[in-house]
C-alpha cells in the first residue's frame, strides 16, 4: 500500500516533470511562431498594399479597400508594353546581367582581399583597411559627375562596364569587410589539417574552408547582388536605353496624362522585380549551401 | 584639409584639366560660348533630340514623319526618364561634357535662364531666328533671357480652375468672389478650395500664383527681388488666411497634382487649381464621383482673371551641335500649326499658337482650351532667373512656413527676399 | 585622401621582402616563397585599384573643385563667368551658415537659402542615423534569432524577410509616399487622420519607419549569417552546464556574433548618414527631414563648387563617425589578428 503509493507519487511526479518540460517546449515554440508571424506581418503588410494596387485598374488607383478590388492584369501589360518605348524586359536582362557580374568580380577580388586581411601580417593593414572603408563615407550624388565627365572622355558612355565598375565599387567595401570577420571566426587548424592530410594550400581553402564559410559567403553575395540591383543614381545618368537597368526603367513609366503619376504600373514593376528575386535566393539558399557544405570535413 | 592645399598644384594638375573647363560650367561663358554660338551654323547632317519620357506617344510619330521626308537628315530621338529633375541634371551634364550629339533638346520654361547664362543654348536670332507671330506673347517671354530668344515654345500649360457645376452656379471671377462661395462647401461638408501646397516645385507655382494675381510679382523689371509689396503681402496672405480659416482643408499641406486631384474626383472639394491634365481623367476614371458636374474656369484674381504660372517645354539648339542648319530646320518643324495640332490632339499638349484655341475640330476634343487660352494669356512666367534652382527654393521653404503658420506672410516674403538677393549676389 | 593614397601596400611591399615584426600565428613557414607582405599586395591590389578608380578619382576631384567659387553672373553680358580660386571660403560658408551679401561679403544665411540648413541638415542626419541604425539593430537582432530556430515554415519567414529590401527602392518610395497619404491607408487603418508629411515629427517618424522596414533585412540577414556560424555543441554544453536563456545570450551568441554584428552597424550606419532617396521622396526634405545629401543635391543645382565642399564636409564628418566606431566601439575586424598593422598606425 505504502510502496504503492509512494510509486505513484513518484510517477506522479516524474510526470508532472515530463509535462513541465514539455509545456517548456511547447511555449517555447509557440513563442517562435507568434514571433514569425509577426515578423511576417511586418515585412510582408506594406508589399502586399504594393501587390494589391498593382493590380488595380488605373482608374481606381486610391482605392482604401484592404483587399484586392478592380482587379486587372493591365498594369502588368502596361509595365511590358513595349509601344511607347519602354523597354522593361531588356532592363530586367540589364539588371539580372549586372546584378551578376558585379556579384561574381566583387566576391572574387573581396575574398582575395579579406583572406589577405584577416590571415596574413603585412603593414598598413590599418591602412588599408581604412582606405576600403573610406570608400564607403562620401556622398554617392556628389561622385556622379566626375564620373560622367571621365567616362565621357574614355568613350564609356552606356556601356555595361560604366556601371558594372560603379556598382563593384559601392559593393566591394562592404563584401571585403564582412568577408574579413568571417574569415577570422574561422577554424584554420582544420587548413592545418588537411595539409597534414597532403592537400595543397589551395585545395585546403578550398575543399575545407570555403564550404565552412558558405553561409558568410552566400549572405555576402545576396548583399552584393540585392545592392546592385537597386543601384539607380550612377545608373540613371551613366546608362542609355539599350543599358538601362529596372530602377531606371521604373522611374521613366509615365501616366497617360503629363502630371499622372502611374502608381499602379509601378507597383506592378515592383513586384515583377521582388517576387522572381526572392524565389531564385530561396532556390540558390537550398542548392548552393546545401551542397557546399556538403563536402565539409566536419 | 592640409594636404590638399599644397599637394594641388602637382598631383592634380591632370584632374583640373578634365573636370574644371567642364564643371566650371560657364567657364568659357563669355568667350568659349560666343564662338561656340557662331560654329556649324550651316552644318547638316543626323541629329539627335532630346526629350523626358513620351508619355503619350507624340514624338515618334513626328519623327517618323520628319524622317521619311529628310532621309539626309534624320532625326534619332534620345528619351530621358518621366522625373524633372533627372531630365535638367542629364542636359547639364551632357552640356558639361560639350556633348555634341544633344542637338536639339526639349527644356522646361523654368530652365531656359539658366541655360542660357551658362552660354549653352544657340540664340534664334539672325540666321537662327524664328517665326514667333501667332505665339501667345507669354510664351515667348518664357523662352527669352535678357530679351533675347533662346528657346523656341512648344507646348505651353496653365492653371485651371475646376469647380462643381452641381453646387456652384457660376465660376467665381475673384478670389473674394470665391471665397464668399466656401458656405456652400461648408453646407455640404466638404473642403473648398486646393491647390498644391507640399513643399515642392508646386508649391513655387502656387505661391506664385497667388503673388502675381494680387498684383505683385516675385522679380521686377531689373531681375531683382520685389516681393516687400503691399500687393504679393495681399497674395501670400490670400493663401495663409484659407489655411487659418479652413478654406484649404489642413491636409492640402500635402498635396502634389496627384493627391488634389484625387481629393477633388472623390468629391471632398468644391474648388481646384490643377492643370489641364485633370479634365481628361475626372471625366473618364471609372471612380471619379464628378464626372457629369465638372466645370472649368481661369484661375479667380483680384478683380479678373488671375495671373496663372506658366509651365510647358520649349525647344533648343546646343551650341555642341555640330549641325545647326538642321536642327534649326526641325524646331521650325515642330512649332508649325500641324505639329502643334498632333500635339494637342495625341498628347493633350496645350499649342503655343493662339489660332489653334479656337480650331472647332480641337475644341470639340478639348473643351478646356478657351479657358486654358484665357488663363495662359493672363499667365506670368516663373520667375526668369539664372539661379532659378536658388530662387524657387526661396519661394518653397518661406511660404511653406507662412501657409503652416509658423511665419507672418510680411516675415515670410521679406526672408524670400533676402534669400533670392544672396543668391544673386554669390560670385 | 590623397596622403593615404602613396603607402598602400600596392608599392609598399615591392621593395621585397618587407620584415614582418611580429611572430606570426600558424601560417608562418607557408610563405618560404613569397613573403606575407607580397601575397598580400597580390591579394589586395584588385580591391585597391578598383576602388581607385570609381572613389579616389571623384574625390580628388572634389576636393580640388571645392577651393574654387560657384560661376557668378558677369552684369554686363548676363552670362555666367567662372569664379575664380575661393581659398577655404566654401567651408567656411558651410560651417558659419554664411552667405553672400548683396553688396558684397556676407552674412548669416537668410531662411529659405540652402546654407541656412548645414547644422539643421548634420543634426537631422544624426538623428535618424542613431534611431534608424537603433531600431534595426534590436529587430534584425530579434528576427535573426528566430530565423535561426528550427521550425516549420522557417524557409517561408526567411523568403519574407528579403522581400522589403528586395523592392527597388524607387519603388518603396513611391510605396511609403502612397501608403502615408493624407487618405492613404496608413491613416484609414488606424482610423487616424494625421498628416504625415505636413508636420515637422510625424514626417521624421514616417521617415524612420520607411527606412527601418527596408533595411531590417540587411542587418537580420548579416547577423543571421553570424549565428550559423556558432556550433550547436557550444549551446548544448552550456545547457548542460544550467546556464539560462539569458546567460547563453549574453556569454555565447553576443560575443561569437559581435564581428559580424559590429560590420552589419558600421556599414548600416555609413549608409543612414548618406541617406536620400527616402525622404527625398517622402518629404521633398520639409519639415526638418533635409539630410546632409539632399543638401548636396540640392546644391548641385545651385552651384557645383560649393556642392563639393559640402560633400568633402560630408565625407570627412562620416569619416570621423567610421573612426570613432572602428577605434572606441571595436568594430576593428582587424582587432586581434593584425596586430602589425595596427601597431604601426
Amino acid at each position: 500500500m505504502t510502496t504503492t503509493t509512494a510509486s505513484t507519487e513518484l510517477r506522479a511526479r516524474q510526470d508532472k516533470g515530463r509535462k513541465a518540460a514539455q509545456n517548456r517546449e511547447k511555449w517555447a515554440q509557440a513563442r517562435t511562431y507568434i514571433s514569425a508571424v509577426v515578423i511576417l506581418i511586418w515585412c510582408l503588410a506594406p508589399a502586399y498594399w504594393m501587390v494589391v494596387t498593382a493590380f488595380r485598374e488605373v482608374g481606381f488607383t486610391y482605392d482604401t479597400s484592404l483587399l484586392p478590388t478592380h482587379v486587372t492584369l493591365d498594369n502588368f501589360a502596361t509595365a511590358f508594353d513595349t509601344s511607347f518605348g519602354n523597354r522593361f524586359g531588356q532592363a530586367l536582362i540589364n539588371s539580372v546581367f549586372i546584378g551578376v557580374t558585379v556579384t561574381a568580380i566583387s566576391l572574387l577580388i573581396g575574398v582575395f582581399a579579406a583572406y589577405a586581411l584577416a590571415r596574413l601580417n603585412f603593414r598598413f593593414k590599418f591602412l588599408v583597411l581604412g582606405f576600403i572603408l573610406g570608400a564607403s563615407m562620401f556622398p554617392g550624388v556628389a561622385l556622379i559627375t566626375p564620373l560622367f565627365q571621365l567616362f565621357t572622355n574614355i568613350g564609356w558612355m552606356g556601356t555595361y562596364q560604366a556601371l558594372i565598375i560603379p556598382n563593384i565599387s559601392f559593393v566591394l567595401p562592404l563584401t571585403v569587410y564582412t568577408l574579413t570577420s568571417f574569415f577570422r571566426e574561422m577554424p584554420w587548424e582544420l587548413e592545418e589539417s588537411a595539409r597534414v592530410d597532403g592537400c595543397t594550400q589551395g585545395q585546403a581553402f578550398r575543399k575545407v574552408i570555403m564550404p565552412l564559410a558558405a553561409p558568410a559567403i552566400f549572405t555576402t553575395a545576396i548583399l552584393a547582388f540585392i545592392s546592385s540591383w537597386n543601384e539607380f543614381l550612377i545608373a540613371s545618368q551613366l546608362s542609355n536605353d539599350a543599358t538601362q537597368p529596372v530602377t531606371v526603367a521604373i522611374a521613366s513609366f509615365a501616366g497617360a496624362q503629363p502630371n499622372q503619376i502611374p502608381y499602379t504600373a509601378i507597383m506592378a514593376a515592383g513586384t515583377i522585380v521582388t517576387i522572381p528575386l526572392v524565389i531564385l535566393v530561396l532556390v540558390f539558399q537550398r542548392k548552393i549551401v546545401a551542397g557546399l557544405t556538403a563536402g565539409a570535413v566536419k | 584639409m592640409k594636404t590638399p592645399r599644397f599637394l594641388l598644384p602637382a598631383a592634380t594638375a591632370g584632374v583640373l584639366a578634365l573636370t574644371l573647363t567642364a564643371c566650371g560650367g560657364g567657364g568659357g561663358g563669355t568667350t568659349g560660348g560666343g564662338s561656340d554660338a557662331e560654329a556649324n551654323l550651316e552644318g547638316r547632317g543626323p541629329i539627335t533630340y532630346v526629350q523626358g519620357k513620351d508619355n503619350s506617344n507624340v514624338v515618334r510619330p513626328l519623327l517618323d514623319k520628319w524622317n521619311a521626308a529628310h532621309p539626309d537628315e534624320q532625326v534619332t530621338f534620345k528619351e530621358q526618364t518621366d522625373q524633372a529633375d533627372q531630365q535638367h541634371d542629364d542636359l547639364v551634364q551632357n552640356f558639361q561634357a560639350k556633348n555634341e550629339n544633344y542637338d536639339v533638346v526639349s527644356v522646361d520654361v523654368v530652365w531656359t535662364a539658366e541655360f542660357a547664362a551658362r552660354g549653352w543654348l544657340q540664340p534664334l536670332e539672325g540666321n537662327m531666328a524664328i517665326e514667333t507671330d501667332g505665339m501667345l506673347e507669354p510664351t515667348i517671354e518664357a523662352g527669352s533671357y535678357q530679351d533675347k530668344l533662346y528657346t523656341a515654345p512648344v507646348s505651353s500649360d496653365g492653371g485651371i480652375l475646376y469647380y462643381r457645376k452641381d453646387l456652384v452656379p457660376e465660376a467665381p471671377k475673384t478670389w473674394d468672389e470665391m471665397m464668399g462661395m466656401c458656405s456652400i462647401a461648408k453646407e455640404n461638408n466638404i473642403g473648398c478650395y486646393a491647390g498644391q501646397f507640399k513643399q515642392y516645385e508646386g508649391l513655387t507655382v502656387n505661391a506664385s500664383e497667388a503673388i502675381n494675381s494680387a498684383g505683385g510679382s516675385v522679380l521686377g523689371e531689373d531681375g531683382k527681388p520685389n516681393l516687400t509689396t503691399p500687393e504679393a503681402e495681399e497674395g501670400l496672405n490670400n493663401l495663409v488666411d484659407a489655411f487659418k480659416n479652413g478654406n484649404i482643408p489642413a491636409e492640402a499641406i500635402t498635396y502634389q497634382e496627384e493627391e488634389s486631384r484625387r481629393a477633388f474626383q472623390e468629391g471632398k472639394l468644391l474648388f481646384l487649381r490643377n492643370w489641364p491634365y485633370v479634365y481628361n481623367l475626372a471625366t473618364t476614371e471609372g471612380s471619379s464621383q464628378v464626372k457629369d458636374v465638372l466645370g472649368m474656369a481661369a484661375l479667380p484674381g483680384k478683380d479678373g482673371p488671375g495671373a496663372s504660372s506658366l509651365g510647358g517645354h520649349n525647344a533648343a539648339i546646343s551650341v555642341y551641335s555640330k549641325n545647326k542648319a538642321t536642327a534649326l530646320d526641325f524646331v521650325k518643324f515642330l512649332i508649325e500649326e500641324e505639329q502643334q495640332k498632333f500635339f494637342a490632339t495625341q498628347g493633350s499638349l496645350a499649342p503655343v499658337l493662339g489660332d489653334l484655341y479656337e480650331d472647332q475640330e480641337l475644341v470639340a476634343k478639348l473643351p478646356y482650351l478657351p479657358v486654358l487660352k484665357t488663363s495662359i494669356e493672363n499667365a506670368v512666367p516663373r520667375p526668369v532667373s539664372p539661379f532659378y534652382p536658388a530662387v524657387t527654393q526661396a519661394i518653397q521653404e518661406n511660404s511653406y512656413a507662412a501657409l503652416k503658420g509658423e511665419k507672418s506672410a510680411e516675415q515670410a516674403l521679406a526672408d524670400m527676399q533676402k534669400s533670392i538677393e544672396s543668391a544673386g549676389a554669390g560670385s | 585622401m590623397a596622403t593615404e593614397l602613396g603607402p598602400t601596400p600596392v608599392k609598399g611591399p615591392a621593395s621585397g621582402g618587407t620584415p614582418v615584426h611580429h611572430g606570426p600565428k600558424g601560417v608562418g613557414e607557408d610563405n618560404k616563397i613569397l613573403s606575407q607582405g607580397k601575397w598580400a599586395t597580390w591579394l589586395l591590389a584588385p580591391t585597391v585599384i578598383a576602388l581607385g578608380i570609381v572613389i579616389v578619382y571623384p574625390i580628388i576631384s572634389a576636393i580640388v573643385m571645392s577651393f574654387q567659387k560657384d560661376a557668378g553672373l558677369d552684369p554686363a553680358t548676363g552670362l555666367f563667368t567662372a569664379g575664380g580660386p575661393a581659398g577655404i571660403q566654401n567651408y567656411v560658408n558651410w560651417l558659419g551658415q554664411q552667405c553672400a551679401a548683396p553688396g558684397g561679403g556676407t552674412v548669416a544665411c537668410p531662411p529659405g537659402t540652402l546654407g541656412g540648413q548645414f547644422w539643421s541638415a548634420t543634426g537631422t542626419t544624426f538623428l535618424f542615423t542613431v534611431i534608424t541604425v537603433t531600431f534595426e539593430t534590436i529587430l534584425g537582432f530579434w528576427m535573426a534569432m528566430i530565423m535561426a530556430r528550427t521550425f516549420k515554415g522557417r524557409g517561408l519567414v526567411r523568403a519574407a524577410v528579403l522581400v522589403p529590401w528586395a523592392i527597388p527602392t524607387a519603388v518603396t518610395a513611391q510605396l511609403w509616399l502612397f501608403i502615408f497619404a493624407f487618405e492613404g491607408i496608413a491613416n484609414k487603418l488606424f482610423n487616424a487622420s494625421i498628416l504625415w508629411t505636413g508636420s515637422e515629427w510625424p514626417a521624421k517618424w514616417a521617415v524612420i519607419i520607411a527606412d527601418t522596414w527596408k533595411t531590417t533585412p540587411f542587418m537580420a540577414l548579416l547577423i543571421l549569417a553570424g549565428l550559423q556560424m556558432i556550433p550547436a555543441d557550444v549551446y548544448e554544453a552550456a545547457k548542460v552546464d544550467g546556464a539560462t536563456a539569458w546567460q547563453r545570450f549574453r556569454l555565447i551568441t553576443l560575443p561569437l556574433v559581435k564581428p559580424a554584428l559590429m560590420v552589419a552597424i558600421l556599414f548600416r550606419t555609413l549608409d543612414a548618414l548618406r541617406m536620400f532617396d527616402l525622404p527625398y521622396i517622402l518629404t521633398g526634405g520639409a519639415n526638418n527631414t533635409t539630410t546632409l545629401s539632399i543638401l548636396v543635391i540640392n546644391q548641385i543645382r545651385q552651384g557645383f563648387n560649393s556642392a563639393a565642399a559640402l560633400s568633402t564636409i560630408t565625407f570627412i564628418i562620416i569619416f570621423l563617425v567610421a573612426f570613432i566606431f572602428v577605434r572606441f566601439l571595436g568594430a576593428n575586424v582587424v582587432e586581434q589578428s593584425g596586430a602589425t598593422g595596427k601597431g604601426k598606425k
